[in-house]
């Protein structure tokens, strides 16, 4: 495990280790290291690099096919499907058309909870449930990013929920405890969310350059030291004026983010949308320009594409493992402000929902592309707030956008199925092969 | 794309043919479910409850009664089951129509609150004080429709108890009941020690543990006996949490350390929880259990040779009550208080236990019972209800 020798230098190891641990998916390389390669890894590209070097097209039909297969789901969940299919070979037709509209119905329901509904009294109350899912895009955008600037560099950030977490605490604590002027309050509380973010996202990076600690285990177990670190945290006398242990005073209002549509400007529109989406799209052009246009993204790619080579070239694999920890944790953090600042304006025990797992689903979708996230997050965005809709209209449980949220991972690491069930051709390779690749790419 | 509409059929074919060869149902009459039978010549097979009953609930068609779950959802065992209980209840007798709504997590509540007031629900029910400030906001925008709070009262922004005219908290006295469950634990422990441990450190949580410890004491003074409590110590208001209500793990180590100490006797205000606490208590000789909310000999009825009793939280009856008042007309912003007068909190029958209970405790506990209902009894504690 030369890649994580704290020192830097060349070690005498042969290029073959160093391929083999490049070659693994990261969340494996603690284990397939000792074993030394196989030539089954030596051949094929990584899940990981499979998955980030898919087409947007690629993308786009695993959605389509998570939503269709979501809506066979609906349907065998609805009362009606279900009572008419009891006499499908007396009728059949009941079982079809029953099937058609619980579908159409609770897709149709989602598509007015998140994009427009047109049965709404005013314009405003149109376009409402798009700015919705703007707001709950937001987090998953900010640390969508995150998990992807981690993925560049080939780990597999899964502490973005403790670092949202940790964010949010140290947000929470100078919105609410500091009187500062307008502005500067709310710039002080974004900078504390962030570092404090950067802070929980620095220790595993730390822990896996000097050390070598598997970054996998080490978030999760952050995550655990988070969620248990707000529950303790809320029970504290200045974090817990109503004696409830749940909730933390509000914050101040000059530390908040402002509404984007103010209600000056448009009166009446009732909409929750505040900067934090400003922040999600400057935070996206960010990490573009980071990525793709500076030093330390070039060394962060080359180390995630093969650090031995990386190494070889002069670069510090351990700095740059730090360095994009950090960046990861500090996108985590400015999620957790979003939350904070912006939409909750206060801290609760779940202020990070499960945004933080999420994120890793939304960065996969988007490929780890920059833009990719930040429309696999508006997408995201659109499943939770369309869910609400859904739900309350046609009593389809909430539980079935999980469950296209979680088709959707799963068919984007499987390219090879989406591409035979869609007849598409294997750009990368020549020659067919079935079985081998699904096997190793359940282990994603 | 004709691959994937074929293996679709097949699969769906497949699965409806186990269970497809039912008799289609006439068009005059209606199929299965409908046992209110709707109006003859619907051809629609199924309508929802609500509209089941339209003809069973006169002209009640048209209000919308709501409810929007916590984080913890409609299946927890629980206060938000017992709630949704009440609503489904409601409305089957008063034939309007229910929505309910579930909550994935905190930062759900204010999403599902506005929907539901969009979409035109007379009544909007939040189950759990971590809806408050959801149902509060919701409530003064929208001044025309009523609300309710389960297990909270509304409050300002530093915590000073509010009224809103719309908005209706329902409350328990729970402390009542569970003095009567503490006397009773005191009085039937073998081994002098008796626990209780909570779910999370909430005051809806902490009045059971309030009241507990309070019947033990009383035991104790009337009896000149030392029974001890663990878990709640009322002075300092710490004691046992398992952190969460649903982490069955946990209940069950707090009670295994709880019967190493030798409690025999064990109250879990945690909800699901509890069934880790029961599920340690069975292993152990002669341990017995206190269930809370509801009846626990018949809602947790694989422990129910454990059961000695439970105190009783009727959510759902007072939900029933309260949309059944909106409904007549009858809405008050004034806080529905369940106590041992009202029958809102209770302890419920011994069962099995029912033999075994001395009858001079069975009466003292029927007499605090009456002083408490009279008011000659009044339960302290910091964590009741604010009316």
């Amino acid at each position: 495990m030369s890649e994580h020798n704290p020192s830097g230098r060349p070690t005498g190891s042969d290029a073959g280790e160093e391929q083999a641990v490049a070659a693994a998916p990261p969340g494996e390389t603690g284990v397939s290291g000792g074993h030394g390669p196989t030539h089954r890894e030596h051949e094929r590209p990584t899940v990981l690099h499979q998955i980030l070097s898919g087409s947007a097209l690629m993308s786009v039909l695993a959605v389509v096919l998570a939503l269709l297969i979501g809506g066979f789901l609906i349907a065998f969940a609805d009362q009606d499907v279900r009572e008419a299919s009891g006499y499908f070979f007396a009728r059949p037709t009941d079982t079809l058309s029953a099937t058609w509209t619980s579908m159409t119905e609770a897709y149709i329901a989602m598509f007015r909870g998140s994009v427009f509904d047109w049965r709404a009294d005013t314009f405003a109350g149109m376009v409402k449930p798009f700015t919705e899912s703007m707001v709950f895009s937001i987090p998953l955008i900010l640390a969508g990013l995150g998990i992807a600037v981690g993925f560049r560099a080939g780990l597999f950030n899964i502490g973005a929920q403790g670092q949202i977490i940790v964010g949010a605490i140290v947000a929470a604590w100078l919105g609410f405890h500091f009187d500062l002027p307008p502005v500067i309050h709310l710039l002080v509380a974004i900078l504390g969310g962030l570092i404090g973010g950067a802070v929980w996202g620095g220790i595993p990076g730390v822990l896996k350059a000097r050390f070598g600690a598997n970054e996998v285990i080490v978030t999760i177990m952050l995550n655990y030291i988070a969620v248990y670190l707000i529950t303790y945290i809320l029970k504290q006398p200045a974090f817990n004026p109503g004696r409830t242990g749940q909730r933390s005073p509000a914050i101040a209002a000059d530390a908040t983010y402002p509404l984007l549509v103010p209600q000056w400007l448009w009166p009446g529109n009732g909409f929750r949308l505040h900067w934090g989406f400003v922040v999600a799209i400057l935070a996206t052009v960010l990490v573009w320009w980071l990525m793709e246009r500076s030093t330390v993204g070039f060394e962060i790619r080359a180390v995630g594409a093969n650090p031995a080579a990386a190494r070889t070239a002069g670069m510090s694999v351990g700095r740059t493992t730090i360095i994009t920890m950090v960046i990861a944790g500090a996108l985590a953090g400015l999620a957790a402000g979003g939350q904070v600042m912006g939409t909750e304006r206060s801290l609760t025990a779940g202020v990070a929902a499960s945004f933080g797992f999420d994120a890793i689903t939304v960065a996969l979708l988007g490929r780890s592309r920059p833009w990719g996230t930040f429309f696999a997050g508006l997408l995201f965005g659109a499943l939770k707030a369309g869910g609400f809709l859904m739900q309350s209209l046609t009593a389809t449980p909430i539980d079935i956008v999980l469950v296209v949220q979680s088709l959707i991972v799963l068919l984007i690491a499987a390219p090879p199925l989406v591409r035979s069930i869609f007849r598409l051709p294997d750009p990368g390779r020549p020659r067919r092969r079935r079985a081998a690749p699904a096997t190793t790419e359940a282990t994603a | 794309m004709r691959r994937v509409l074929k293996l679709a059929a097949l699969g769906a074919a497949a699965t409806l043919s186990l269970a497809a060869c039912g008799q289609a149902p006439d068009s005059a009459e209606s199929t299965t479910t409908s046992e209110t039978s709707a109006d003859a010549g619907d051809t629609s097979t199924a309508e929802d409850t609500a509209e089941d009953t339209e003809a069973a609930g006169g002209d009640n068609a048209d209000f919308k009664a709501c409810m929007v779950s916590d984080s913890g959802g409609f299946d927890d065992q629980s206060f938000n089951q017992s709630g949704k209980e009440g609503l489904d209840a409601a409305a089957e007798s008063l034939g309007i129509e229910a929505v309910e709504v579930e909550s994935q997590a905190d930062t759900d509540y204010t999403t599902n609150v506005n929907n539901l007031v969009q979409q035109g629900c007379n009544i909007t029910i939040g189950v759990g004080f971590l809806l408050e400030d959801a149902i509060q906001e919701a409530a003064e925008a929208n001044p025309d429709t009523n609300f309710a709070l389960i297990d909270s009262a509304f409050s300002d922004a530093d915590f000073n108890p509010v009224e809103i005219d719309n908005a209706k908290p329902i409350l328990f006295n729970t402390a009542e009941a569970s003095f009567l469950a503490g006397y009773l634990a005191a009085g039937m422990s073998e081994s002098g020690t008796v626990a209780t441990f909570g779910g999370l450190k909430i005051p809806s949580v902490s009045i059971f543990m309030d009241g507990f410890a309070d019947g033990v004491d009383k035991y104790n003074e009337d009896n000149g006996t030392d029974v001890q409590l663990l878990g709640w110590d009322k002075e300092a208001q710490e004691g046992a949490f398992s952190g969460d209500f649903e982490n069955q793990s946990q209940g069950q180590t707090l009670t295994e350390q709880f019967i190493s100490q030798g409690a025999d006797i064990i109250m879990p205000v945690a909800g699901p929880v509890g069934l880790g606490a029961a599920a340690a208590a069975s292993t152990a000789d002669g341990v017995k259990i206190i269930w809370v909310d509801s009846d626990g000999y018949l809602t947790a009825s694989e422990y129910k040779d454990l059961m000695l009793t439970s105190v009783m939280k009727q959510i759902g009856a007072a939900v029933e009550t309260t949309v059944t008042d909106t409904v007549e007309g009858g809405f008050t912003n004034e806080p529905y208080v369940g106590t041992l007068e009202n029958e809102g909190v209770g302890l419920a029958p011994y069962h099995d236990f029912e033999g075994e209970v001395p009858a001079e405790l069975t009466e003292k506990i029927e007499e605090y019972k009456q002083q408490i209902i009279s008011g000659d009894l009044v339960i302290e504690t910091p964590n009741a209800p604010q009316q």
